[in-house]
């Protein structure tokens, strides 16, 4: 494995948060805080709002109210709140659906500019292809990979360059037992480090984790009494 | 921070090239446009050789824009522009390596292939200095200018010709001040103000460009 260094004391905090999306709040007040070494996972219906979440963390959508940060250190006070903050991108690795794999590149190019890109150098490269299996591939153009073989590459640039929140869509999809498990052991080992990591999915990952069903967020009325929406009346009540 | 600039932009050069040569194929359409010329105007020498030098620029121009609509669309399709805007170095810095790889990319081939294409429509010999200086000067502002107009029709599937449509109208002060430049020195009057309007434009646009198109590629990932 990676000798990565343990992540300084970190916590990670959400307030109030509400999202809307395309006039529809998809969930509203809703808080959570992690520090090091703790995961959370994200539950919930499709459409409930995990995705979005996830990329309203990753500073892609901005929240209609509240806010987020992080605080370095157990003492110091909130250093920022709020998105979009140049120094808050650079504590963020992001794994969505998209595998943002160019198949001209080879897995070990794919890596080498995703870790510079990140500011990193390539020292970790090697030992990120051989965490999730991918060292007999590391010279193979992308263009030859199957489905499975671009997810693991796709996450293999969280161990490439190391930073301390992992939030993850639906990282398993796509992954045959083995890597899940493989996958499952990454995430443990990060928590080991100090890292934090917000998940969504519908697998159950045998990692300690916090749950945050998203159905409890619901927004308590929607702006339209579409009928559509009933079952999340009843279940959240 | 430079270390991810120039990462990016090695990184959109090889793709440029390992992607189906863009490079190649904007030269081979620089030429076969030029070429249509004097098929359409005669070949009379007087004649194209006073236009050539409005005729090498406006091939210039539509070249350069071949490649404009794809220079985001790739990396938002594929999830790449996220991972960009996680970067420590800003995005704006990144749209700007993005700019310069599309000027190396398209740009330069055709400036390369300009004295060629010149001794093809019969531009004074004399006035091709000014023509290759002129290009240099002025070609950046169609890459930061383009990156707008990409940059506003990221996602839009079909965005090609509405990047036209946003983005010519804005080449034309190049143009102008590129093709004038080139007639100061077939009439031996002086080019010198033209060029440094044409800076002006460049430079201008190197500032303007990759802000707007930074706010415009934020609103896309929404």
């Amino acid at each position: 494995m990676t000798e990565q260094q343990a992540f300084e004391h970190l916590s990670f905090y959400g307030d109030d948060l509400t999202c809307e999306r395309g006039g529809r709040v998809v969930f509203s007040d809703l808080s959570f805080a992690l520090s090091s070494g703790q995961a959370l996972l994200l539950r919930g219906p499709n459409g409930s709002g995990k995705s979005s979440l996830l990329r309203l963390l990753a500073g892609f959508l901005a929240p209609t109210r509240g806010g987020f940060g992080y605080k370095h250190g157990p003492d110091k006070e909130a250093i920022s709140l709020g998105y979009r903050l140049g120094d808050f991108t650079t504590l963020i690795h992001y794994v969505g659906h998209q595998t943002a794999l160019k198949p001209v590149f080879t897995a070990r190019e794919t890596l080498t500019q995703a870790a510079a890109l990140f500011g990193h150098d390539h020292q970790l490269v090697d030992d990120a292809l051989n965490a999730l299996n991918l060292g007999a591939l590391a010279d193979l153009s992308v263009r030859y990979f199957s489905e499975g073989q671009q997810r693991r590459l796709a996450l293999a640039r969280l161990i490439a360059s190391p930073r301390p929140i992992w939030l993850l869509d639906e990282p398993t999809n796509g992954l045959d037992a083995d890597s899940a498990e493989l996958l499952t052991n990454l995430m443990k080992q990060h928590l080991t480090n100090g890292g934090m990591i917000i998940a969504a999915t519908h697998l159950e990952m045998d990692i300690d984790a916090n749950t945050l069903n998203l159905k409890d967020f619901l927004p308590r009325q929607n702006f339209n009494s579409d009928t559509r929406f009933d079952w999340s009346m009843e279940e959240s009540a | 921070m430079s270390r991810s600039f120039f990462a990016l932009l090695k990184r959109d050069l090889q793709l440029g090239w390992r992607q189906g040569n863009t490079s190649v194929m904007v030269v081979a359409f620089f030429i076969m446009a030029i070429s249509l010329f004097p098929f359409g105007v005669g070949p009379e020498m007087t004649v194209l050789g006073r236009i050539s030098a409005g005729v090498l620029w406006v091939a210039l121009l539509f070249s350069a824009m071949l490649s404009l609509d794809r220079l985001f669309q790739a990396d938002f399709e594929d999830g790449s522009l996220e991972q960009l805007t996680l970067s420590p170095t800003p995005l704006s810095a990144i749209v700007f390596a993005k700019c310069v790889a599309h000027w190396i990319n398209t740009a330069l081939p055709l400036i390369i292939a300009t004295p060629i294409m010149s001794v093809l429509l019969n531009l004074p010999s004399n006035a091709l200095p000014t023509m290759i200086i002129a290009m240099l000067i002025g070609s950046p502002a169609l890459s930061f200018i383009g990156a707008v107009g990409a940059g506003l029709t990221v996602a839009i599937r079909r965005g090609g010709v509405l990047v036209s449509l946003l983005v010519l109208p804005l080449y034309i002060p190049s143009l102008i001040f590129g093709v004038s430049a080139v007639d100061g020195a077939i009439n031996n009057i002086a080019s010198g103000p033209s060029l440094l309007i044409l800076a002006a434009i460049s430079l201008f646009s190197m500032v303007i460009g990759p802000l707007a198109a930074t706010a415009a590629i934020r609103l896309a990932l929404e």
